[in-house]
């Protein structure tokens, strides 16, 4: 628990914080540093240089920009998840978050470094994913977006270059509802994520118009299943309409075996906790 | 015990203030100057001998001070355990690592960065031998943990182990055989793991040495439930008189029986500051304590019972291997001992067992909270579950047919040990009585008829503890070999200062415990001094009477009762010299309210300040009494406790899932008499927590080659309090007359009754499906598996 030497620094604008990335090969963002923290503790991890943004103004807020919500970079989970505009726009993200870590750790890290980490068993990933959401990533050349579903790569790895900062994560307003729910290692909802699923469903008229699934915990990355909401698309939404769409909640997926659960076992949980999801978004 | 007593009352714990502050002193909160840091090259192989170690890089490192291997410090001999059967540990493997996480070098540097950076410059060139992990597989011998030696150590079986003690007994085998054959008998059996557990106490081990050359002496701090033990250790390990080493335990975060062990870390930060000239500290991480410290746990084993189809238990068997990891520790191999003698539990039934001791490629295992209790529990109380389901009758039932009867005590059981006090029926009924027990079945049958996994779980246990007699001491149980003779004696010193103070100073300490609280309020309930008059110092050796240490929830039992009797010897002195202030007779003062008083004249007293001014001048005192207020006491007692009780839980399995939810807990403990209700609810609650830790969350799960997989807390999942439902507890009680306060022990009870509650739970929820049992931990995957199992 005692981490390799480094040096720190701690910009004050983006563009510092991108020219002290692109400057330094070894360099690694921080932001509530509940992820990098404990890996450089455990030596798993040693960055030569921590580019701290916490002392940037400007990140730490949840705005309404009319068609969707930011959230940005130094929103905590805590935060996130009281938030009134997550919880009407986004209620799968504040339920994820409100599930992410303990209360310390909702208190300390953020909904952007969590993404960014792109842990395979976080929580929040799933829903941004689901909701459709749009990553800006901000580099030497500016800033760039990224689509949810295209952000998490494999395990660990997100699609940032080294040198790019996720500044904020933009969350389209629209559609009937969304949730999130997992089994959490402990049991219940506790721990991270043995499996979890998050859904995004547009009805229109008794019919489901558009539909989104993704899960995470069970493979080798988060990931949108687009077979779940191409089932339900045109269906009345019924327990039977979800349980024959949450059938394809592993399309796609490489299950990973953990000691929480074989590959048999993740397979069964993703289709259980894609039923609950799309159930509780219905408003069921 | 006077109607104003202080005993039996919920008293706020005085050390409270400090702990949560985070004021309270630990052992890393103590900074010495020119303090170094120790740290450690740990084995990545279960099993490897070691062909060289280049250790050239690390001690030309800026900041580094020495660098030891075997070759260094094997002169200090290996850590010596109080049974020593088996291998014992080297201060740093010799030659060959045998468990993962095994100490090979030691660095020592300015500080801990240097130190580990060190740590990573150092190359051990390992070659790899097979590692045996599976228990079954270590007891058929074919892979060594050690090469050239066998893997069993010995098999606990008959009265054996208690030569002198017990009466020759019978051997149960025949009989029990005998009934297995009738026509009208029923015999159950199940093979069930009890698995290895990883202790985790939220402050991890902590020790700083400080060689004082000038004096020839010894300052060690650690963070450890045996100063005494430790300091007889360490002077024995260099030469010393046990008085030139001083031991302080300070503020103690947690110890769960893993600090009730001489460690190779604590010797060699000693020798390393001996040789260097300065103090050295080393902590132990997140990251290394699952195989730096022992682990708990671990059998595999059958249990049978024969019995007759109305619920008469006939017989009771248990065979089971236990694994003891690579090295002999402390108890390591006494520890299915401990448990061996709570076999039978509540019940007076005929009783065979085998514990076979197996060596493997694994860190040690020793005493883990209930330490054998909970594995013997566990078998005894999860086959009788089955049986009563075989036989169709209420589990609660069949233990009420075969239970001891009140006016059967002293009782002497099936393994030869003579139990205390016990009214095991009325405790249970009790326990059924608050839950409601028909209520409750009605309320499982109707959510299983709308097809919901609902259960109710029961468990009767029975604890030996409060170590206890003496005699133990012939069975190996004393730390003799360390110069430390003394069994399980209690101490206690009670000083009333000259200012009407009271200091109070006792051979064991807390590790967490609240023992600052409860001292004080025995002391005050027989002199009538304030409770925040009143100072309990403990764990450091130059100032505390010679004490075993906290263990085997011991330390009221008997620590508490020198205590009480060194308090009642200052009672008679302050009694004599306030008589002789007051002019009365001794026999008619008491004390209360500050001060002393005479029977029936409330005006005519004296205070404490009084009383002790008089006795630090002796001119003051009647003739030919002795200056001073302050007594020591020993207690030895004649007989360990027996606490008992009850526990139940109604679960909920989600079919979907497998995903357990706990409903309803219950309690009914009976520690005997209660010196402060909210202590003893709050050792319950521990209690429970970490049983249901070991029935829902945790494992140490170790792969074919001994790595050990759930290494960090994320793999390594514990409870907290968001994890668990609110416990309800009560209790009945039965006082003990081993000891002049009736008190029995609760540190280790509500471990021993709860893992087994909560798996005979979820096998009833799920016995509609046909599931007969579920291996612990019952974490949502395999309890998925058992209901896909029984569904084909």
């Amino acid at each position: 628990m005692y981490p390799r030497k480094f040096d720190y620094t701690a910009p004050r604008t983006i563009a510092d914080a991108v020219a002290a990335l692109a400057g330094d090969e070894g360099a690694k963002v921080m932001a509530g540093g509940m992820s990098l923290l404990p890996l450089m503790k455990m030596r798993l991890l040693s960055p030569a240089t921590i580019v701290d943004i916490g002392r940037i103004d400007g990140l730490d807020r949840i705005e309404d920009r009319g068609d969707h919500i930011a959230v940005g970079a130094l929103v905590r989970h805590a935060e996130t998840a009281a938030s009134d505009l997550v919880q009407t726009h986004a209620p799968a993200l504040a339920r994820a978050a409100s599930l992410t870590g303990d209360v310390q750790v909702r208190n300390k890290g953020t909904t952007c470094g969590s993404l960014a980490h792109a842990d395979i068993a976080a929580d929040q990933t799933a829903a941004v994913i689901a909701l459709g959401a749009t990553m800006v990533a901000t580099g030497p050349g500016g800033t760039r977006e990224i689509a949810a579903a295209d952000f998490f790569v494999d395990t660990l790895t997100s699609a940032l270059a080294p040198d790019e900062i996720l500044t904020e994560v933009r969350i389209p307003k629209g559609g009937s509802g969304s949730a999130y729910d997992k089994l959490g290692r402990r049991g219940g909802r506790s721990d991270y994520a043995v499996a979890g699923a998050a859904a995004w469903v547009d009805k229109t008229n008794g019919s489901i118009t558009a539909a989104r699934v993704a899960v995470t915990g069970v493979g080798t990355k988060p990931m949108l299943v687009e077979a779940v909401g191409a089932a339900l698309v045109g269906t009345d939404g019924s327990p039977e309409a979800i349980a024959a769409a949450a059938e394809h909640a592993t399309e796609g997926v490489t299950l990973l075996e953990d000691l929480y659960g074989s590959e048999e076992y993740k397979a069964h949980l993703a289709k259980v906790y894609a039923a609950r999801a799309l159930t509780e978004a219905l408003g069921g | 015990m006077s109607t104003t007593s202080v005993l039996g009352g919920v008293v706020r714990r005085k050390e409270d203030p400090a702990l949560i502050r985070g004021e309270g002193l630990y052992v890393d909160d103590i900074k010495l100057p020119g303090e170094l840091a120790a740290a450690f090259v740990r084995s990545p192989f279960a099993h490897a001998r070691i062909s060289s170690i280049d250790v050239s890089a690390a001690i030309a490192m800026d900041g580094v001070h020495a660098v030891y291997t075997a070759d260094d410090v094997r002169h200090l001999g290996p850590v010596l355990a109080q049974v020593a059967v088996g291998t014992l540990r080297p201060p740093l493997a010799d030659g060959a690592v045998h468990h993962i996480g095994e100490a090979v070098a030691m660095v020592v540097a300015d500080d801990r960065y240097i130190a580990q950076d060190a740590v990573d410059a150092i190359f051990v060139d390992y070659d790899p031998l097979p590692a045996v992990v599976d228990l079954k597989a270590a007891a058929a011998d074919e892979i060594q943990a050690h090469e050239g030696v066998s893997n069993v150590l010995l098999a606990w079986s008959g009265q054996d182990w208690w030569p002198g003690v017990t009466d020759e007994l019978p051997d149960a085998k025949p009989a029990i055989e005998e009934a297995k054959a009738r026509d009208d008998t029923v015999t159950v059996s199940l093979e069930m793991v009890n698995q290895r557990l990883i202790p985790t106490a939220i402050e991890p081990r902590a020790v700083l040495a400080n060689w004082h050359a000038g004096y020839g002496s010894f300052e060690l701090w650690s963070s450890t439930q045996i100063p005494h033990a430790l300091a007889g250790a360490i002077a024995k390990i260099f030469g010393l008189p046990s008085n030139k080493v001083r031991v302080v335990a300070p503020e103690v975060g947690g110890g769960f029986g893993l600090k009730l062990n001489i460690y190779p870390d604590e010797i060699l930060c000693c020798f390393a500051s001996k040789e260097l000239g300065r103090p050295v500290r080393w902590t132990e991480t997140r990251r290394e304590a699952p195989a730096s410290s022992i682990q708990g746990r671990g059998w595999v084993g059958t249990a049978t019972i024969v019995g007759t189809r109305d619920g008469r238990i006939l017989g009771y068997e248990l065979d089971a291997i236990c694994d003891m990891g690579a090295y002999s520790q402390n108890f390591t191999v006494a520890i299915p001992l401990l448990g061996l003698f709570v076999a039978p539990g509540q019940y007076d039934i005929p009783t065979a067992y085998t514990l076979t001791c197996v060596v493997t490629n694994t860190p040690t295992t020793d005493a883990y909270r209930g330490a054998g209790r909970p594995e013997a529990a566990y078998y005894l109380e999860r086959i009788i579950d089955r049986y009563a389901r075989e036989i169709g009758m209420d589990p609660a039932e069949v233990r009420k047919k075969n239970f001891w009867q009140p006016d059967q005590f002293p009782a002497t059981t099936a393994v030869g040990l003579t139990m205390d006090s016990g009214n095991y029926a009325a405790n249970l009924d009790a326990l059924l009585e608050k839950v409601d027990y028909e209520g409750l079945k009605a309320r499982r049958d109707a959510a299983r008829a709308e097809g919901r996994l609902v259960g109710i779980g029961l468990s009767s246990y029975v604890e030996v503890c409060g170590f206890g007699p003496s005699a133990l001491a012939g069975l190996g149980f004393s730390w003799s070999e360390y110069g430390q003779p003394a069994a399980f004696n209690g101490s206690g010193v009670v000083r009333v200062n000259p200012d009407g103070s009271c200091t109070v100073i006792i051979g064991t300490g807390p590790s967490g415990q609240g023992h600052e609280t409860t001292w004080a309020q025995i002391v005050s309930d027989q002199l009538g001094i304030e409770l925040d008059q009143i100072e309990v110092l403990h764990g450091d050796t130059a100032e505390s009477p010679f004490g075993v240490g906290t263990f085997g929830s011991r330390s009221l039992a008997v620590d508490g009762t020198a205590t009480y009797e060194a308090s009642a010897r200052v009672k008679d002195k302050a009694a004599a010299i306030a008589a002789h202030l007051l002019e009365a007779a001794p026999e008619d003062i008491r004390f209360a309210d500050g001060g002393a008083h005479v029977a029936g004249s409330p005006d005519k007293t004296v205070s404490w300040p009084e009383i002790a001014t008089s006795a630090y001048q002796p001119h003051t005192l009647p003739d030919g009494m002795e200056g001073g207020l302050e007594s020591t006491a020993v207690f030895s007692p004649g007989n360990a406790t027996w606490p008992f009780g009850s526990h139940l839980a109604l679960v909920e399995v989600d079919p979907d899932t497998g995903n357990v939810e706990i409903l309803e807990y219950w309690a009914m403990d009976d520690c005997g008499n209660v010196v402060n209700p909210m202590i003893v609810d709050g050792q319950i609650h521990g209690g429970i927590a970490q049983g249901i830790g070991q029935a829902m969350f945790e494992a140490a799960i170790y792969d074919d080659d001994g790595n050990l997989l759930s290494s960090s807390l994320m793999d390594y999942p514990i409870p907290t309090a968001a994890d668990l439902p609110s416990f309800r507890l009560d209790r009945t009680t039965t006082p003990t007359d081993v000891n002049p306060l009736g008190v029995k022990g609760i540190g280790e009870a509500g471990t021993i009754g709860s893992a087994q509650t909560i798996v005979n739970a979820v096998v009833d929820a799920l016995a509609p499906l046909g599931v007969e049992h579920v291996d612990m931990p019952l974490r949502p995957r395999n309890v998925w598996q058992a209901i896909n199992g029984a569904r084909g």
